[in-house]
Formats: structure tokens, C-alpha cells, sequence
């Protein structure tokens, strides 16, 4: 504790030094760089530092330098909380790009509404950005928008009669129940239920119960880590034919690394960023993830991840919502601007922000995706 | 019936892997009294390392071979380097420095591999062979022979060789043992690098199936533990039936029941089952030596 206090206090000397003379606008950020939740904020953190660099070497925003000042919570929320009071009340940052995981986004939200600091968080849970908090805002997609894709990718396809098997993590759990939510909506019938622990190693049991329901059109597999892999290496192995629903959980490589031949013909819903290459030059991302992915994996020698992308989001919507703002010292100013966030395209979409909607994604924020000859393919 | 030969192969798949782990238990138990809470890491070393031999253009035989040659050295190691300097140390004493060891070699892992999930490709490939209109994959045919050979040569290995008889020797009496002149430290170090190459071995075999990383190990303990335990500590046949057993029920109650409780209605049956015969399937009532 002692030593990661030290710590933290040394990196905020180091970038203090940099730019302490004439840094006028301080963004703070508190994210789970170390830790289980590493995979989300490691990337959040080289995508700020590469940015606010970048925003600097042009002159600042409105010729104002930023200064950013950055805290690791290890992904407690604990941690979190204390280190965005800090932020608040020691650092008196200007605005906050804080809480990479639901857990830690929700123990900084209340803290950002009662000290009026605009704040964009990178939780995925919808509970981060609905109740809707006046200031507070999110940039990463939820897990009921990865279910509508889906259920509209089914509804193309004529396809009603389902059944769900579910990882019985906090991610698979929230999805699942996320799905429920919307089924009549979509005209789609849950027919059966499986679940599977997210340690387990073979889902042929439950697969095999799914093989023997007779009218089920569709599987859709909620979940994340190596679970779905074996989902999907079972679900060839028993030979159903139907089609299988993977969900952004698994949107990387690894999955297709670790599912293997297994994986083709399955489809799931991804952020633009994860096909940079192969979207077609009309889509109006294109140039965004291109010219993120190609700067953060110059910058980084890492592949880029959407969890970065994320980030970029969030910091490109705060520092043209400061510019348009005419600088950081009006809070009331800047949040106001955020919420007036119009076509923004950012890496996981389009933008358009109001008074209701402090995501501001709809469903083409999400790419169909089919895995063929062990690659992604636009099904659209 | 197509279900229900369905539920039995992943069972047994999934048992046999549990039965080694058991095994493993079971054999460091007798020869010493330990309760080796590091048996889990046996099995993910015999995987990562494969796993990241392979990738280091090593052959796949040569690199099972090499990860089962690092097993053994950890588990030796293990042995000379923990449990005998901490000798005459109470049985607790001695289980607590196994779940550090576990807990060392994981974080090792972690640091010297990395956090990801690994896959091998099938020692046996092809397309899964179709029984009674249930699937299993070759590999796990392999699995489930693996066991069988181990289990076979560990028995010829136990009543054909001297060593062999004087591990059982040291089991059964530590004292006489030594008093006959067998050497029980070097026979209880090599129950240590038996038990860690067939962990390791275990380890390889599954690995195309199931997948790992560096935290494998923690969850296979446990439910290797639970099946030595239903067995009958100490035996090594209740080790065997034991880990079939929960594997088994596991399938069963994922199938049959609810697969939200599959892991509860494994544990409930054990729980059960230790209520009625307190020393397990297999296991001798405990007789005090006084």
C-alpha cells in the first residue's frame, strides 16, 4: 500500500515535471493498469499517455496545455474511490477519465456527480450510465446492445426458436440477463437454458441436452475467457448444425487461436476496431480505427484492443467538448458540451449524445461478424 | 440413451484427468503423510510447458517429454528443498508449505509463461468417432488409455520392482522400512517425482481438450482432492474410482439435473458419501498406533 502510494506519487511527479510550468487544463484518470482487470487498463493508459502527448505537440487545447495525471486502483474499487477523491480534492483535476471496470467506474460515479466534474467512464455494464447520472457519461458499448445485434442478425435470418448457454461469470450472467430483457421485442423464443462455470472444461453435458431439443434454430453462447472456445470446439464435436452466437466477449484473436477449425461459421457482434482492416472504405470509422490502430500498435508494439480504443473515445469527446467550451475552468460548461457530443466517430461508433442517452451508440456501434478460413468477415 | 453415453464420455474424460490427479495424491500420502496441495501445478507444468515447447519449435513428443522431465524436477525439488528440511514438522505444518509451493509455482508461471490460455493441437486427429449416436473425440480416447497405461505400469512399477516394494514398504512403516535398510528419504523424493510425472503426463494428455494457463492446477487439486478423499485417502484404487466418480457425476447432473449445480451436486454426493463411510469407498478405518 505504503510503496504503491510512492509510487503513484512518483509518476505524478514525472509528468508534473513535464509540463507543471504552463499545464492550465488537469485531466484526471484512475484506471486498473495493474491487476485482473490489466487487459482493460494497461491499454486505457498507453492510449491517454500517446494522446494527450499528441494533443500537446499541437499546442494544447485552445493553447492550453493538458496535464494528465494518472492513479492505478489494481482494479479495486476501494482504491479507486480514494484515488478520484485524491483527484478531486489534492489534484483539482478539471475533468475525470476514470473506472475501467463496472466495479470501479460505480465507486467514482457519485464521487464526479457531487464534486459537479464532468466525468467519462469505461465500464461496460449499462448500470454505469443508466440511471442516468448528470454528469457522467460512457463510451464502451453494453452487453444489450451486443444482444439486439444478435437478435437482429436472427430476425434476418428468420430465425426465432433459440437456445442460450451461459457462463456463469458476472460478464455471461449480466448478458444473459440483459437478453431476457428484450426477447418479445425481437420475436424470439428461448426454447432452452444451459449454464457452465467459467473454470469448466467441457460443455459437451449441457450441449448435448441443446442437440436433443429437436426445434432449436439458433445457440447463442454468453461469456467470456476460454470458456466459449470450448463451447464452440464441444459444439462441433457433438455435430449441430445450427447456427452458434458467440458475444463480444470473445472478440480477439486468441479465441479463434484457441477454438481453432472449430470457430468457423460462428458469428458474433464486434466493435469496427477489431476488422480495421477489412471494413469497406464507405464506412465512416474506417479512417478513426485505421489511424488508431496503426498509431497506438507503432507506439505500443502491441496489438490494439478495443478497451484502448475506448479511451480514445472518451478523451477525444472531452478535449473537443473543452475546446468548443473555450477551455476546462467552466465544469458546468464542458459537461454540457459533452452531452452536446453530435457524429462523433470515435473507434466503437458514432457518437450522438443528449439529454437522455450519455452513451449515444446505437446498434451500428456493433459489426456482425462470421469467422471463416479462421478470420474475421463482415456478415453484413 | 444417446444422452446418456453422451454425459458418460465427458464423465469419463473429464474423470480420468481427476483419477491421475488423485493418484498423485494418494502416492506422495503414503509415502509420506503429506497431503500435496501442489499436485494441481504437476498437471498445468505438464501442460504450459508442452504448450510453450511446441511453440519454441520443439517436436510435440520431445516437448511432452521435456515437460514432464520439468515436473519431475520441480516436484524433486519440492521435496528436497520444502518438505525435508521442514521433516518431524506436523502434518498441517507440511500441507501449508504444499499450498505455498502451489501458489509459488503458479505465480512463476505466470511470470515465466503468461496469463493467456493456451491450446495444443490433438496427439490423435480426426474427426470425432460417433458411438450410439453420442460423439466422443479421439484424443479422448487417448485420455482415457493414457490413464489406463499409467495406472497399469504404476501397478507393475509398484509389485515388480524393488523400489516399488520399498516404497510400499515405507508406507506401511517409515521405521521398519529404514530399519531394513531401505533409504526412505530417496524413496519418498521419488514418490514426490512419480506423482509429478504423472500429473505432468495428465497434464499433456488433456491439454488439446480442456486448454490451459497458469492457474489450472488450483481448481484439478481441489476436485482431485475431493475424489482421493471419496476413495478412501491413501488407496489407490479409491483414488482411481474416485475421480471416475466425479467426473461422472458432474455429467450426470449437468445432463440430467441442472447445470448451474453441476460442482454442488458432485460435492453433495461426496458429502454423503463421507457421512456414511467416513474413510471413503475404499478407505481402512484409521487405527492409532500407539
Amino acid at each position: 500500500m505504503n510503496l504503491f502510494r510512492k509510487v503513484a506519487a512518483v509518476a505524478v511527479l514525472m509528468f508534473a515535471s513535464a509540463g507543471f510550468a504552463d499545464a492550465q487544463i488537469k485531466i484526471g484518470a484512475v484506471l486498473s493498469v495493474t491487476g485482473p482487470a490489466s487487459f482493460l487498463g494497461d491499454p486505457e493508459k498507453k492510449t491517454l499517455e500517446i494522446y494527450a502527448a499528441e494533443i500537446n505537440a499541437k499546442g494544447g487545447i485552445n493553447g492550453q496545455k493538458l496535464q494528465v495525471i494518472i492513479y492505478d486502483d489494481g482494479g479495486d474499487p476501494s482504491q479507486a474511490r480514494t484515488f478520484a477523491t485524491r483527484l478531486i480534492e489534492e489534484d483539482k483535476v478539471d475533468a475525470l477519465l476514470a473506472g475501467s471496470t463496472t466495479a470501479t467506474a460505480m465507486a467514482i460515479i457519485p464521487l464526479a456527480e457531487e464534486a459537479k466534474i464532468p466525468l467519462i467512464n469505461f465500464a461496460g455494464a449499462v448500470a454505469a450510465v443508466d440511471p442516468k447520472y448528470k454528469w457522467n457519461f460512457k463510451t464502451p458499448h453494453t452487453d444489450l446492445m451486443a444482444c439486439e445485434k444478435i437478435f437482429v442478425d436472427l430476425q434476418k435470418r428468420k430465425l426465432t426458436k433459440i437456445a442460450i448457454i451461459t457462463g456463469t461469470d458476472a460478464f455471461g450472467k449480466s448478458m444473459h440477463d440483459q437478453c431476457m430483457t428484450v426477447l418479445t421485442k425481437y420475436g424470439i423464443q428461448v426454447l432452452h437454458a444451459e449454464s457452465y462455470g467459467p473454470r469448466d472444461t467441457d460443455m459437451t453435458p449441457q450441449l448435448a441436452n441443446i442437440k436433443a431439443k429437436a426445434d432449436i434454430q439458433a445457440v447463442i453462447n454468453t461469456g467470456f475467457g476460454q470458456g466459449p472456445a470450448i463451447v464452440t470446439r464441444n459444439y462441433r464435436q457433438l455435430g449441430i448444425t445450427v447456427p452458434l452466437y458467440q458475444s463480444h466477449g470473445v472478440g480477439s484473436k486468441q479465441f479463434i487461436d484457441l477454438a481453432g477449425d472449430a470457430a468457423n461459421g460462428v458469428r458474433l457482434p464486434a466493435a469496427a476496431l477489431l476488422v480495421a482492416d477489412i471494413l469497406p472504405e464507405s464506412d465512416p470509422q474506417k479512417k478513426v480505427v485505421v489511424a488508431y490502430k496503426t498509431k497506438y500498435e507503432a507506439e505500443t508494439k502491441q496489438p490494439v484492443s478495443t478497451f484502448g480504443g475506448h479511451m480514445y473515445d472518451g478523451f477525444m469527446m472531452m478535449v473537443e467538448a473543452m475546446q468548443r467550451a473555450g477551455g476546462a475552468k467552466d465544469k458546468s460548461k464542458v459537461r454540457d458540451e459533452i452531452e452536446k457530443t453530435k457524429n462523433f466517430i470515435g473507434t466503437g461508433g458514432v457518437v450522438n449524445m443528449s439529454a437522455n442517452n450519455h452513451l449515444g451508440l446505437d446498434l451500428t456501434a456493433f459489426k456482425m461478424l462470421e469467422i471463416k478460413g479462421g478470420n474475421w468477415t463482415l456478415a453484413e | 440413451m444417446a444422452q446418456f453415453l453422451q454425459y458418460a464420455f465427458s464423465g469419463l474424460t473429464v474423470g480420468a484427468i481427476y483419477a491421475l490427479v488423485a493418484l498423485g495424491f494418494t502416492l506422495i500420502y503414503n509415502a509420506s503423510g503429506v497431503i500435496n496441495f501442489a499436485q494441481g501445478e504437476f498437471v498445468m507444468l505438464g501442460g504450459m510447458v508442452t504448450v510453450f515447447a511446441h511453440l519454441a519449435g520443439v517436436p510435440l513428443p520431445l516437448a511432452a517429454l521435456l515437460a514432464i522431465a520439468v515436473a519431475v524436477l520441480v516436484g524433486v525439488s519440492l521435496h528436497l528443498l520444502a518438505i525435508e528440511p521442514a521433516k518431524g514438522a506436523s502434518a498441517v505444518t507440511l500441507i501449508i508449505i504444499t499450498i505455498g509451493a502451489s501458489i509459488l509455482l503458479r505465480g512463476l508461471a505466470s511470470v515465466l509463461f503468461d496469463k493467456r490460455f493456451h491450446a495444443l493441437p490433438p496427439f490423435v486427429p480426426g474427426e470425432p468417432l460417433h458411438i450410439g449416436g453420442a460423439t466422443i473425440l479421439p484424443q479422448s480416447v487417448l485420455v482415457l488409455a493414457g490413464a489406463a497405461i499409467i495406472v497399469l505400469l504404476l501397478w507393475l512399477f509398484m509389485s515388480r520392482t524393488l523400489m516399488g516394494k520399498a516404497m510400499i514398504a515405507t508406507a506401511a512403516n517409515r521405521m521398519a522400512a529404514r530399519l531394513v535398510g531401505i533409504n526412505t528419504v530417496w524413496i519418498i523424493c521419488a514418490s514426490f517425482g512419480v506423482s509429478a510425472a504423472i500429473g505432468a503426463l495428465g497434464g499433456v494428455l488433456v491439454t488439446p481438450i480442456t486448454l490451459t494457463n497458469y492457474d489450472v492446477g488450483t481448481l484439478l487439486a481441489l476436485k482431485g482432492f475431493s475424489a482421493a478423499m471419496l476413495g478412501g485417502m491413501g488407496n489407490p484404487l479409491g483414488a482411481i474410482v474416485g475421480g471416475l466418480v466425479v467426473g461422472l457425476l458432474e455429467a450426470f447432473g449437468a445432463g440430467y439435473i441442472s447445470s448451474a449445480y453441476k460442482d454442488a451436486i458432485a460435492f453433495i454426493v461426496i458429502l454423503l458419501v463421507l457421512f456414511v463411510m467416513p474413510n471413503g469407498l475404499f478407505g481402512k478405518a484409521g487405527v492409532e498406533r500407539v
